[in-house]
């Protein structure tokens, strides 16, 4: 296979070479008012995609001659086309994936004619990486989907635009390439267009552009039809991305958004509210809405470093002054007053897992859409969708690069819209708490209807009466240890002292609740989440109560103490690690069970065959090597009631 | 030529120009770095990029200043308008400029004509990691663009460097739609690219368009040059070349400007009669090599150089 580009045959993109050298001022007007279209390129490289990438930016003078030079040092070097230029080393940047032979990240490229300006992300067309592709077609206006003429639609050319139309790119080009080697076969061409057209159908895809072309010799990428194909009447795949009309046209025509990003008070007297508007326009006197809190007022100015606007729209990037003092803060929407988007705490939403290590349903991730950022968690996925067939998979997890539909409940309500009406309102990712790595990319569907329905009932007697009337502050002691480190026994003792004090208390037991309320939960990584989830929610109902609440649980996840914590009013929760070393604690072995672990009787416990993450800022440390229980007991007692 | 009037005469909404996209872009980034981390830093070279970063933070945050400090890590080799220019730009944007020079290269005279590419590395990755782990950084913007370098083209704009500032392109986050994510264990820190998706025509265009001042290096003059392993430079300061040299190069005046500033000993110039912004984007246009090409520590060690800097902590 030739990759190398015959520049001699190359019909330039840029027609003004001469307008640069005669007045340069004329083509700066020219360029300064042009417009920009981000696309995305799907297929392998034995569609010959950095070959067509490597034309366009050879074409638009994005190659320079040292970086040819040294292109056709690398390809003698470490190309795979013998003498010839390999186009792959071109677009291919990392040294440990030239070694490898194949591209595995998202790269960005640049080029420009007359009319637009365009940022190309090019991703791998290998099975294995959904991650990259919808990474960068997240933010495309376009997908190219490239087909080999002489194989036509292959199960990856199904695949591609499978994630295409989910990340909801509407504008789809199928480029059927390697013409060429197909003696610019009419036949061919349509038959290949024929079965894409079944296809696209089935999976929701309404229109797409199909081009003939050849990357290596030019036809129909700038002009057409190509001397070549004169029975193609389309347009070149130059004009098409010059003219498509791209998706910002369309969110200038919805109603105002504005996801405030940050608070600009750089004095009293100046309170402006910054962010990329998402959709709409907005002018001075229009009256908005600020979401969640429903609270309104009318915008007083739009403010920029020159000067105040008349009026801003979709994609730009402001501050707005409000006439009211009204409470707004980062992750809060400014919206049309007439109509504001909803706010939900649980959706469907379709996810695409991202990272190494599998999804735990019930664990909290962060979860970031727009400017909000809370606390989520994902539920057994309903199903999970297998790329190569589309069949709905029963799942428990979902995998690297796997997608599913499952339903996600956030610890507040978000403001939020369904993805294929707003992307910006509509896609968000998830966050391991742990690590901090972007673990899941999700879209959402629609909110469920349990959340808006399950309205909470209004109490007459809060929780503040019911504490006062006991005379004491609630709060939840929440014991975290291994096995056998002294939880349960500490935590009698406390209750007993505190019980003497005459405070209202109640001892949750980790073996006592799996004997009732937990007893459906295993000891799964996602039965324990879910058993300390339903311990929390109890924890908070009693604290409602007005009660003092002692938990003794092993508990031995990070996040999920930390998703109690985030039930708690600030304060209510107290962290008590009661710090044991495993050789301690499987010295007593006071229940036996380290020997049945150490024996493999007990699957899945913890500081043997499961990890236990020790708390890194407990509100209470106890080294039981360095006290008795009584003495302990005595500490927390004291550090509760001072 | 203001970018922001966005409706015709007839108050019809118009399209975003790919200036004002890429604008509105790189704005949105610096505030999100700002909400969510707890002490940013602008790293400022006092190039035209730079020059350009700084003009889109005080158009982030206006009318408040940009609420962080601007950090030249210093090699003592830079042009005398650079540090000119410098001075004078941090104190109009009413920010605090941080200068930092390493001490141990100091110490040990490291200079560009003895070291070679020890003096990028001492001076330049070394001090910059010196100077984030001395402040407490957690996040840095940095003016560098994809379409500079081939690794550059894989760069997230949100780049993720361990508590050591070495990054690993493997583990990079995934990033979508614009949605950052910037939340980083203690003692790690993000770099930050706002102007990754610019091309250097957009730059100068930008520069025109807004009108921003830049060193009056990149513009063509008279300026006394000598020729060194086949390259043209500029004797910014005779005095201090003779001392390091030994001798005095021979200097000769030619009409040159630079298409990319850093080290006066290690920034090729090119002849050029190029003396307006228009005339120099016209060169450029018609040039037919690469920007970093009058670079010389891009070459240090052939392939990929740059790529391994960057896991080494170069920016």
């Amino acid at each position: 296979m030739a990759n190398k580009l015959a520049p001699e045959t190359a019909d330039p993109i840029y027609k003004t070479d001469a307008l640069i050298a005669e007045d340069i001022e004329a083509y700066l007007d020219l360029h300064q008012n042009k417009g920009l279209l981000r696309f995305i390129t799907c297929g392998s490289v034995d569609d010959g995609k950095s070959t067509l990438i490597g034309r366009l930016l050879y074409d638009s003078k994005m190659i320079f001659e040292d970086q040819l030079a040294a292109l056709e040092a690398d390809s003698k070097r470490v190309g795979t086309q013998g003498q010839e230029i390999d186009f792959a080393l071109l677009v291919d940047g990392l040294a440990a994936e030239r070694e490898q032979g194949i591209t595995i990240d998202v790269a960005y490229r640049f080029f420009s004619t007359e009319k637009r300006k365009f940022i190309v992300a090019d991703t791998p067309g290998h099975e294995q990486y959904t991650r990259n592709m919808i990474t960068g077609a997240s933010t495309a206006d376009l997908a190219v989907i490239l087909i080999d003429a002489r194989k036509g639609v292959l199960p990856q050319t199904r695949r591609h635009s499978y994630l295409v139309n989910l990340i909801g790119i509407r504008n789809i080009v199928l480029a059927v390439n390697k013409m060429d080697l197909v003696d610019y076969d009419q036949s061919t061409f349509e038959r290949i267009v024929a079965d894409y057209r079944d296809f696209a159908r089935g999976i929701g895809i309404e229109d797409f552009t199909a081009i003939p072309i050849s990357g290596f010799k030019g036809d129909n990428i700038t002009q057409a039809p190509s001397a070549n194909t004169p029975w193609y009447q389309g347009p070149s795949l130059i004009d098409h991305l010059e003219t498509v009309e791209i998706a910002n046209d369309a969110a200038l025509a919805r109603p105002f958004r504005l996801p405030v990003q940050w608070v600009n008070r750089p004095n009293l007297d100046f309170r402006g509210f910054s962010g990329l508007i998402a959709s709409g326009e907005i002018r001075p006197g229009d009256p908005v809405r600020i979401v969640p809190s429903g609270k309104t007022s009318t915008v007083k100015s739009v403010v920029t470093m020159e000067g105040e606007l008349p009026r801003a729209g979709a994609g730009q990037s402001i501050t707005l002054t409000l006439e009211d003092e009204v409470d707004c803060s980062r992750g809060d929407v400014i919206a049309a007053a007439d109509s504001p988007p909803e706010a939900a705490d649980q959706f469907e939403a379709t996810i695409v897992w991202m990272s190494d290590e599998a999804m735990i349903p019930g664990r909290g991730y962060w979860l970031k859409l727009a400017t909000q950022s809370v606390t989520a968690t994902v539920a057994t996925p309903k199903y999970e969708i297998d790329i190569n067939s589309l069949d709905q998979l029963a799942a428990k997890t979902l995998q690297l690069n796997s997608i599913g539909v499952a339903e996600i409940t956030t610890d507040r309500p978000i403001v939020f819209e369904s993805y294929e009406t707003s992307r910006q309102f509509g896609g968000f990712i998830l966050i391991d708490k742990l690590t901090n790595a972007t673990v899941a990319a999700g879209m959402i569907h629609f909110s469920l209807r349990r959340a808006q329905n399950v309205h909470w009932q209004a109490i007459e007697i809060t929780r503040d009466q019911h504490a006062a009337m006991k005379n004491q502050k609630p709060a939840v002691l929440w014991f975290t240890g291994l096995s056998g480190s002294g939880k349960s026994t500490i935590a009698n003792l406390v209750e007993k002292k505190l019980h003497r004090m005459n405070r209202h208390t109640f001892l949750l037991d980790g073996d006592n609740v799996r004997h009732g309320l937990n007893k459906d939960l295993g000891f799964t990584e996602s039965d324990r989440i879910e058993n300390i989830r339903r311990v929390g929610e109890v924890a908070r109902l009693m604290t409602n109560a007005g009660l003092i609440v002692i938990t003794a649980f092993i508990s031995p996840f990070r996040a999920e103490r930390e998703m109690v914590r985030a039930m708690m009013p600030e304060g209510e929760f107290v962290e008590v690690f009661i710090d044991t070393p495993i050789e301690v604690a499987e010295a007593r072995d006071v229940k036996g069970l380290y020997k049945k672990a150490r024996a493999g009787e007990l699957k899945n416990f913890t500081g043997i065959d499961s990890p236990y993450q020790a708390p890194e800022e407990p509100e209470i440390w106890i080294d039981t090597t360095a006290m008795t229980p009584e003495e302990a007991a005595d500490l927390i007692v004291g550090k509760l009631i001072p | 030529m203001a970018l922001h009037d966005l409706h015709d005469d007839a108050g019809a909404p118009q399209r975003l120009t790919h200036l004002q996209r890429l604008e509105a872009e790189s704005i949105h980034i610096m505030r999100e770095v700002v909400a969510e981390t707890t002490k940013p830093v602008m790293l400022y070279s006092v190039g035209k990029d730079s020059a350009v970063m700084l003009h889109l933070a005080k158009k982030a945050f206006y009318p408040s200043p940009p609420p962080f400090p601007l950090l030249h890590v210093d090699t003592t080799w830079k042009f005398k308008d650079m540090y000119a220019l410098r001075d004078k730009a941090a104190r109009e944007a009413g920010m605090e400029l941080l200068v930092h020079h390493n001490p141990e290269a100091k110490e040990r005279g490291i200079n560009p004509f003895d070291h070679g590419p020890l003096h990028t590395d001492m001076w330049k990755t070394e001090g910059l990691k010196q100077a984030l782990t001395k402040y407490g950084f957690d996040a840095a913007f940095g003016g560098a663009r994809r379409d500079e370098e081939k690794s550059r083209a894989k760069e997230r704009i949100f780049s993720f460097r361990t508590a050591s500032h070495g990054w690993d392109p493997k583990k990079q986050r995934p990033e979508l739609w614009n949605l950052y994510n910037a939340r980083k264990n203690k003692g790690e820190s993000i770099r930050v690219f706002p102007i990754s998706n610019w091309t250097e025509l957009d730059i100068w265009q930008y520069i025109m368009a807004e009108n921003i001042e830049i060193v009056p290096l990149y513009f063509a003059a008279p300026r006394p040059t000598y020729v060194m392993d086949g390259q043209l430079f500029m004797a910014d300061d005779p005095e201090r070349l003779e001392q390091v040299l030994g001798k005095l190069p021979e200097l000769q005046t030619r009409s040159v400007r630079f298409r990319t500033l850093g080290c006066s000993p290690l920034t090729g110039a090119v002849e050029s009669n190029a003396s307006t912004l228009a005339e120099v984007v016209q060169e450029m246009l018609l040039t037919t090599t690469s920007e970093r090409q009058g670079r010389v520590i891009d070459k240090d060690s052939g392939d990929a150089s740059m790529e391994k800097k960057k896991q080494e902590g170069y920016f």
